[in-house]
């Protein structure tokens, strides 16, 4: 499949988007794109789409438009796009420490708003799964997708409650997280508990994706969760506990039309801070749009623009699998601070080409500040994948 | 050593010479085994090839899964799906909505037809079905769950004429949509027309909100299929009723569909195979009674009966194995001509929308070699034996020859044969299969034409008697005594003749009388003077109650009487049973239905259950019988009915069931209708009646037809599943016709002394020609007389046990007396120039070497 993801949430450009609709209006991601790859698997990335027919009408991000809890704590089918993302370390009972990723994406199709069947697929509801084990030297992960409707899959408004079969992730009434995923290889059960407010990101939770203004989406994360919980592997039940973030953004549109995959480190810092950092990169390499927010553990604020914020990468590391090479230690710099991350293990690449079909690297780092062990994180990066050429 | 070579050496020239000398009845002889077998095979390959098709097609729209669950009726609501994907022994739940769904194309070929398309959760299904997936464009990926695309399979593309991002209409009622077609499918089997589309899209703009097909599982791993269909089958019926099936349940249903079709085909190529073997053995006898000298002669010369026995059965079998190989090779080329050109279907309609190709089969291949070498032993095994215990002494003396059939004159097997035929054709059928009615038909045959030497002897001796009383003239008083003293030879000449005419007799009575009682059935059941429907087929045909209305109103109808027919599912091993709703006049529903007259009286009928009217084969596969008091699943919780009569049904051999529209829509709350069926008022005539009715709104949408055209296309289509049976007959005949020649002209060979001697005493060679001509035309029309009281008896058993049993239908008999006569005329006409022909070639030989021969 010859797709370049795109930005964190797998969205590649398919290189035949039409003329007509590129130039007119850049619909390029926020899109699911349902491909189907050789093995017989559900391919799914985001892609600019042109429908002839009259396509519903999505909401679009507006700046000033304050968050509202708890009522943005759920889905907002209106937008095209939206995620409930969360990564974390975990430690074992034998102090080994673990990473995972757990992703519910709800994406709104074209499919006709006046099907009146409960099978009309006007929402999708994806999920992803991974765990990260430097024991067992690599990812282990998977994934799912359906329809929503039925009661087997849905992303409920009003509060985050997002279903896939036997996946689920319900925020409760005290606002602590109750996720479980059983999926091929392994089983997580966790409680994820908030000991911070959400931090709203760019404006209020009004986060600018690129240089125009309508590239954007509204952002905001649950940094130093506490996790409780359990991972089952072959059979077997480990207690674990950790720390974790969450993200949830939702959007219409996003992505600059040159803008050909993006870096994003979320960092659970260990006083108390939380620091997120991203920049989306340009066809040959260069910084199209950057951003980085740090919040104290007092709950100070501070945002840096995007020419405070810098990406170096310090050491590659070549896949195997996709010949793709990934910058796995990487330098950042916000203002005068200086962020070393470490990859808890080189290869924590999704090589899902022959089942979802979308090609990254998410993964578990350990970080410094300004040269000093500071806290722990969870880094991604998109589009290295270079298209196959035969 | 020595003496084996000497025995192979001998029997090797003992079967080279005769040969040479006879190559035509040999040849007649492998011929006749060639065909049987060639049919008997092509017929196993082409039903074989079609139905493993057909099953196969079937399967891969199941794609890999374990179970199905599905309702008894044709859709179910959809609320059992997320509560079965939701089980906890359910690794997946796949649901699927199949329609076949009507085209309203005007060109010849798709009128009348329609498209098998599935609604599919891509996300489901590409786990469950992965080839059932379609492919979208490169650009346009989110096809696969768009409202308005549809992909087709390449058979289907082909068949429609149509293209990836053509449109594709299709009818739903009275209103014709349009999809997109938006590509192909990742892999569908060679021939097999389908559609798949979004389930979502496909419930919406086929008018099937909230309706499923069926459910389709994926087990956990270790879950054991057995119990779990069983535990849920229990779980199901607090939900109403549903059906569990598995895999094999699917394919016993598809053989149950098709086997009587595919067994009664078979049996009608054993009926070339028989006719086959006993043209070898006809000529094996007669070549033994030919060479009685010379075998007489090799015993006094040393020659053990053993060594002679050894001989003639190797003769027979080179014949068999020579004709069983040609016949395997030419099945072999008419199974794949006929797959290639036609497709699997024999004109029985069971196989529709495959593309079969002919499979090689080393097991089946040596089983008909077997049969047909089996059958030529056996056609052997008489001669042999008898020319094995002759004693060589009074054989070899001239003259012999017809004492040598005198084993095959005793009456006493024949009448066994027949009377044990009368017997199992009195027993019931076996797996539903009229296994004794084929057995008695083959019995009776086989008394019938063992029989014949006695009755010739008696009837030629009787005529005998009267000819020389009245002094007739020399030659015809030696022809009969020829044919009333030698009777055991030429009855064997004429055995071919006798069994391939009764098989013709047979076959033709039963098909008239099963065409005659078809077309009075149409008359009964088309009593309007116009049908409406808005298309021929399909599950997204039919009318809303607010069109009916307007189609009643419509100025010139005098009354509208409107259907509805649905499928029910009573046994999951069994094919759908139809149910039709319409009005039906209770006081005398035979107003309404060709009823058989087994019926309860209307008075007889209590308020508390709903009368319905069932198909005969009802009564045979579910003993519906007339008074017996049924649930069927028409609405849940099933309501009770009771079974008001039976009528006759030629549509549907696996059952149907009417009921009255009211009581229909009452109990299910189903207000759509499919057909109507309309009456027009007096000086109104069908074409002013079709013109205002097109101007209804929906007008353009509507089929019409007369009950003429209706019947004329009914008996197109029987006259079309009978072909093979024609084709049958035919060979039949030619078989029986080969056989005449090659015994007249063995005989005629035989005889040469005979003709010589005649010659010597002062008769002409024209005379003799005459007596030839007149003994085969006496010995021909007795056979016919006798193949017509044989045939006769067999048609009895074909039109009152085979057929009600195969296929659970009763019918008048009826006689097509022109094309019987035409035949028994054409017969005695070639079977007379046969004799005359082969006469011709031993009485213009030389007159003394002839008679010289007589030593």
């Amino acid at each position: 499949m010859q797709l370049f993801t795109r930005d964190r949430t797998h969205t590649s450009h398919a290189h035949t988007a039409h003329t007509s609709c590129s130039l007119a209006r850049l619909r390029i991601a926020a899109f699911k794109r349902i491909a189907i790859s050789s093995s017989g698997f559900l391919a799914i990335c985001f892609v600019a789409t042109c429908v002839l027919a009259a396509p519903p009408q999505f909401s679009q991000v507006i700046k000033g438009k304050p968050i509202t809890f708890p009522r943005d704590f759920g889905a907002h089918p209106d937008f095209r796009t939206e995620w409930w993302y969360v990564t974390g370390w975990l430690e074992t009972p034998d102090n080994k420490p673990l990473g995972f990723q757990i992703t519910f994406f709800r994406s709104a199709t074209e499919h006709d708003r006046d099907n009146p069947s409960r099978f009309a697929p006007s929402q999708l509801i994806i999920a992803h799964a991974a765990l990260t084990d430097p024991a067992a030297g690599k990812l282990l992960h998977d994934q799912k997708s359906a329809r929503s409707g039925l009661g087997l899959a849905y992303a409920k408004e009003g509060n985050t409650d997002v279903k896939l079969d036997g996946w689920r992730m319900l925020r409760e009434e005290d606002g602590r997280y109750q996720t479980s995923i059983n999926a091929n290889d392994f089983t997580l059960r966790f409680s994820l508990t908030p000991t911070q407010k959400p931090m709203l990101q760019g404006e209020d939770g009004f986060s600018r994706k690129g240089p125009r203004p309508e590239q954007a989406s509204y952002y905001y994360s649950q940094p130093q969760l506490k996790v409780s919980g359990s991972v089952i592997r072959n059979n077997k039940e480990t207690a674990v506990s950790g720390i974790a973030w969450l993200d949830h953004e939702w959007s219409t549109e996003i992505l600059d039309p040159d803008a050909d995959g993006w870096d994003w480190i979320g960092i659970n810092l260990d006083d108390g801070s939380a620091l997120v950092a991203f920049q989306i990169r340009g066809r040959d390499g260069t910084k199209v749009w950057a951003y980085a927010g740090l919040r104290d553990a007092h709950g100070r604020f501070t945002q840096f623009t995007p020419e405070q914020v810098k990406f170096e990468p310090q050491r590659m590391w070549r896949s195997p699998r996709t010949d793709a090479e990934y910058p796995v230690a990487m330098r950042i710099q916000t203002g005068s601070t200086v962020w070393v991350l470490t990859p808890l293990l080189d290869d924590q690449e999704l090589d899902s080409r022959h089942s979802i079909g979308a090609v990254y690297w998410e993964g578990a780092v350990t970080v410094t500040r300004d040269g000093k062990p500071a806290g722990r994180g969870y880094f991604e990066m998109t589009g290295y994948v270079k298209p196959l050429r035969l | 050593m020595t003496t084996r070579t000497h025995g192979g050496t001998l029997s090797r020239w003992l079967f080279l010479g005769e040969w040479r000398a006879h190559r035509i009845q040999a040849g007649t002889a492998i011929v006749a085994i060639a065909l049987g077998v060639a049919l008997g095979f092509a017929i196993h390959l082409i039903n074989t090839a079609a139905f493993n098709e057909f099953s196969a097609a079937a399967r891969s729209l199941s794609g890999q899964a374990d179970l199905q669950v599905r309702g008894p009726q044709p859709t179910f609501d959809e609320s059992l799906y997320p509560m079965l994907a939701q089980h906890t022994n359910v690794e997946l739940a796949n649901p699927v909505l199949e329609l076949d769904v009507a085209l309203p194309g005007n060109s010849g070929e798709r009128k009348n037809s329609t498209l098998k398309i599935l609604g599919l959760d891509i996300f489901r299904a590409s786990d469950m079905a992965p080839d059932l997936i379609g492919i979208p464009a490169e650009d346009k990926l989110l096809d696969i769950l768009a409202d308005d695309a549809i992909f087709l399979s390449p058979a289907a593309m082909e068949w429609l004429g149509v293209k990836q991002g053509d449109p594709l209409q299709l009818r739903v009622g009275t209103q014709t949509i349009t999809l997109r077609i938006a590509g192909g499918l990742r892999r569908a089997r060679a021939g097999q027309r389908i559609g798949i589309m979004d389930i979502g899209a496909a419930q919406w703009h086929f008018h099937h909100l909230g309706q499923l097909s069926r459910i389709e599982l994926k087990l956990v791993p270790g879950i054991d299929r057995a119990v779990f269909t069983a535990a849920l089958g229990q779980e199901l019926e607090l939900r109403g009723q549903y059906l569990v099936t598995d895999t094999a349940d699917q394919e016993a249903r598809i053989a149950n569909m098709s086997r009587a079709y595919r067994v009664n085909l078979n049996m009608l190529a054993m009926v070339a195979l028989f006719t086959g073997a006993f043209l070898v053995f006809s000529t094996q006898a007669l070549s033994v009674v030919r060479r009685r000298h010379q075998f007489a002669l090799l015993r006094v010369l040393g020659l053990t009966r053993r060594q002679l026995l050894k001989q003639i059965l190797f003769e027979g079998a080179a014949l068999g194995s020579i004709g069983s190989l040609a016949g395997l090779v030419l099945g072999y080329l008419i199974a794949a001509t006929a797959l290639y050109y036609f497709g699997g279907d024999l004109g029985g309609g069971f196989f529709p929308g495959v593309r079969p190709s002919v499979h090689f089969d080393p097991s089946t291949t040596i089983v008909f070699f077997i049969l047909g070498l089996g059958i030529t032993l056996l056609g052997s095994a008489a001669p042999a034996l008898e020319a094995a215990s002759a004693t060589p002494a009074p054989a070899l003396k001239s003259g012999s020859e017809d004492a040598a059939f005198s084993k095959l004159a005793t009456p006493w097997p024949a009448v066994v044969c027949l009377g044990a035929g009368g017997m199992l054709s009195q027993l019931p059928p076996v797996f539903d299969l009229p296994v004794f009615g084929y057995l008695a038909v083959a019995l009776l045959l086989i008394g019938g034409i063992a029989l014949m030497p006695r009755l010739s002897a008696l009837v030629f001796s009787a005529i005998l008697d009267a000819v020389t009383r009245r002094g007739h003239g020399a030659m015809p008083t030696l022809a009969l005594a020829r044919l009333a003293n030698a009777p055991n030879q030429a009855s064997v000449a004429l055995g071919g003749v006798l069994a391939s005419f009764t098989l013709v007799v047979a076959m033709a009575i039963m098909v008239a009388s099963f065409r005659v009682s078809v077309d009075e059935w149409l008359k009964h059941i088309l009593p309007a003077d116009l049908y409406v429907r808005t298309a021929a087929s399909g599950d997204t045909r039919g009318l809303r109650p607010d069109e009916t209305k307007a189609l009643a109103a419509t100025p010139g109808i005098a009354r509208a009487d409107f259907f509805r027919s649905s499928q029910l599912v009573l046994d999951p091993s069994r094919p759908n049973v139809a149910l039709i709703a319409r009005p039906i006049d209770m006081a005398d529903p035979g107003n309404t239905l060709p009823m058989t007259g087994d019926a309860i009286d209307a008075d007889l009928l209590r308020e508390d259950a709903t009368p319905i009217w069932v198909s005969e084969a009802m009564v045979d596969l579910y003993a519906y019988t007339p008074g017996r008091r049924v649930t069927l699943p028409v609405a849940i919780p099933p309501p009770d009915f009771v079974v008001a009569g039976v009528w006759r049904d030629y549509g549907r051999q696996f059952g149907a069931i009417q009921m009255r529209l009211a009581d229909y829509q009452a109990l299910s709350g189903d207000q759509k209708v499919n057909d109507a069926a309309l009456w027009l008022e007096a000086g109104v005539t069908p074409e002013e009646a079709i013109a205002s009715l097109k101007r209804l709104p929906f007008g353009e949408a509507l089929e019409f037809s007369e009950p003429a055209q209706i019947r004329a296309l009914s008996l197109s289509i029987f006259d079309r599943s009978f072909a093979v049976t024609y084709l049958l007959e035919g060979v039949a005949i030619i078989i029986g016709l080969l056989g005449v020649a090659a015994s007249f002209s063995a005989q005629a060979l035989a005889r040469g002394k005979e003709f010589g001697m005649l010659r010597h005493i002062g008769v002409t060679r024209r005379q003799i020609l005459g007596m030839l001509a007149a003994e085969g035309g006496l010995l021909t029309t007795l056979g016919i007389v006798l193949g017509f009281a044989l045939g006769w008896c067999i048609s009895l058993i074909l039109v009152f046990v085979v057929n009600p049993q195969s296929f659970h239908w009763t019918m008048r008999l009826s006689l097509p007396w022109s094309a019987l006569l035409s035949v028994a005329a054409a017969l005695l006409l070639s079977a007379a120039l046969t004799a005359l022909a082969s006469g011709r070639h031993t009485v213009s030989s030389d007159v003394i070497r002839s008679v010289r021969e007589d030593w």
